[in-house]
This record gives C-alpha cells, structure tokens and sequence, in this order.
C-alpha cells in the first residue's frame, strides 16, 4: 500500500510487515498500526517507528542496546503472553528518542521501551516496574562517555 | 468520582473481575493491591501521564536525517 508520510513523502508500505499495537502508544491511543523504517543503514542504531494510521505520525526510535551496553530488562510476564512472545530471539526492542532543537540535548525513553513481537508482528510501549531507567536518558552523553562505535557514521576522529 | 469508604484488608470489585485491595495504610501512604486479568494494564497515574507526555514531544520531531545526527 501507498502512504503518504510526514518526513518521506509517498512511501510505498509492505502490509505484511504492519505491527498491530492493540493498545495504541500512550498519547496516541486510537493509533494502531506502525512499520518500523530505516534511513537506508541497517548498521545504525536509528529507525522510524512510522504510523501507518496516521503519515503525519513518526517517532524516531533507537535500539537501546546499541547506545547502553548494560541495559537490561525484563519484559513483563504479561507482556510476553499478551504479545503472546515464544522466543527472545523473535523480540525487537526500540526506545523512542525525543529530538529537541538542540541535536546534542535529544533523549531516549529507557523507561518505556517499545517492545515487538517480529514474529507475529505485534508490540505495545511498556512502563518498566524499575527506578533504574530513566524516561529521558541523554543519548549522546552516553555515547561519549562509552565510547561506542554507533555504526551511523560516526568517525571518532572527528569527535 | 465514585468515592468509598474501605478498611485495612476490605476491597472494592470492579466489573466481577478487578479487585483492588487496600493492603496498609501508613500515615500519608496507602498501599493497594490489584487482582486484574492479564490484558488489563495498570499503571501509576503520574508515570503513565509523564510517557503520554513524552511521546507527544517525541512525536514533534522533524524531519532529520538520522543517519548524520550522530556525526
């Protein structure tokens, strides 16, 4: 199907890879179907989180473990059964970033990550029962003081 | 808003399947237990609000190209 998105124009969208969010995403309850898109690297940590209810809808969204090494959490109980998850393999965990006018100031919600079944492609935002995880972890802090290669064209050198 | 009245260890049922108890109440702080079906979420109000929030400034972003926000 043809949709016409905010930030790419006309995209053309493989209805097959529709993730149903039963329950929305908070503030955006009545909006339940995303594709998950890249800019072209697959080896960066980036993606779109793209609504396919709403074009006008995207959220940019980062792969927690790719920018904090130590990140760990444990999916609910009656998240794995709603999401009805067989295998972690199947489990694509996304947080969603807030990019403010100031690049270096944008966050990433540790809090509430958005957890995706890819196998029957279902997914749902869940609040972590857990004080450790902030819901505005700094990105780029973080990326300097661990010094991880993001693979989105970092060059170190440069830094 | 509905307002009851509850004891230590009485509850409230809600819809034959929700049922929230009052556990402890300490001074300021009350401590409640919920027995809910599993497709029902529960959340604490204000986190739940904070995320909202959240997502509603995460949503205003414009179009960047992720690739270069890093360089």
């Amino acid at each position: 199907m043809l949709l016409n998105t905010r930030h790419f124009g006309e995209i053309e969208i493989d209805e097959s890879k529709i993730i149903n969010f039963k329950e929305g995403i908070p503030g955006f309850e009545d909006l339940k179907k995303f594709v998950v898109l890249y800019d072209g690297d697959e080896t960066s940590p980036f993606r779109w989180l793209q609504c396919v209810d709403d074009g006008q809808l995207a959220f940019a969204v980062v792969n927690p473990f790719m920018i904090v090494n130590d990140y760990n959490i444990e999916i609910p109980e009656e998240i794995v059964s709603s999401l009805n998850i067989e295998s972690i393999e199947d489990v694509m965990v996304l947080s969603i970033v807030v990019v403010p006018d100031d690049v270096s100031k944008m966050t990433m919600n540790l809090k509430a990550p958005v957890i995706i079944n890819t196998k029957n492609n279902t997914g749902m935002q869940v609040v972590l029962d857990t004080d450790m995880y902030s819901v505005r972890h700094y990105i780029v802090e973080e990326l300097r003081r661990r010094e991880v290669n993001t693979g989105a064209g970092t060059n170190k050198e440069e830094k | 808003m509905l307002v009851l009245t509850r004891k230590r260890n009485e509850s409230i049922i809600i819809n034959d399947n929700i049922e929230i108890t009052v556990v402890d109440v300490q001074g300021e702080q009350v401590r409640i237990g919920i027995n809910a079906p599993k497709s029902v979420s529960v959340y604490r109000k204000e986190i739940y609000l904070e995320i909202q929030a959240e997502n509603k400034k995460a949503a205003e972003v414009k179009s960047i190209d992720l690739k270069d926000i890093l360089k």
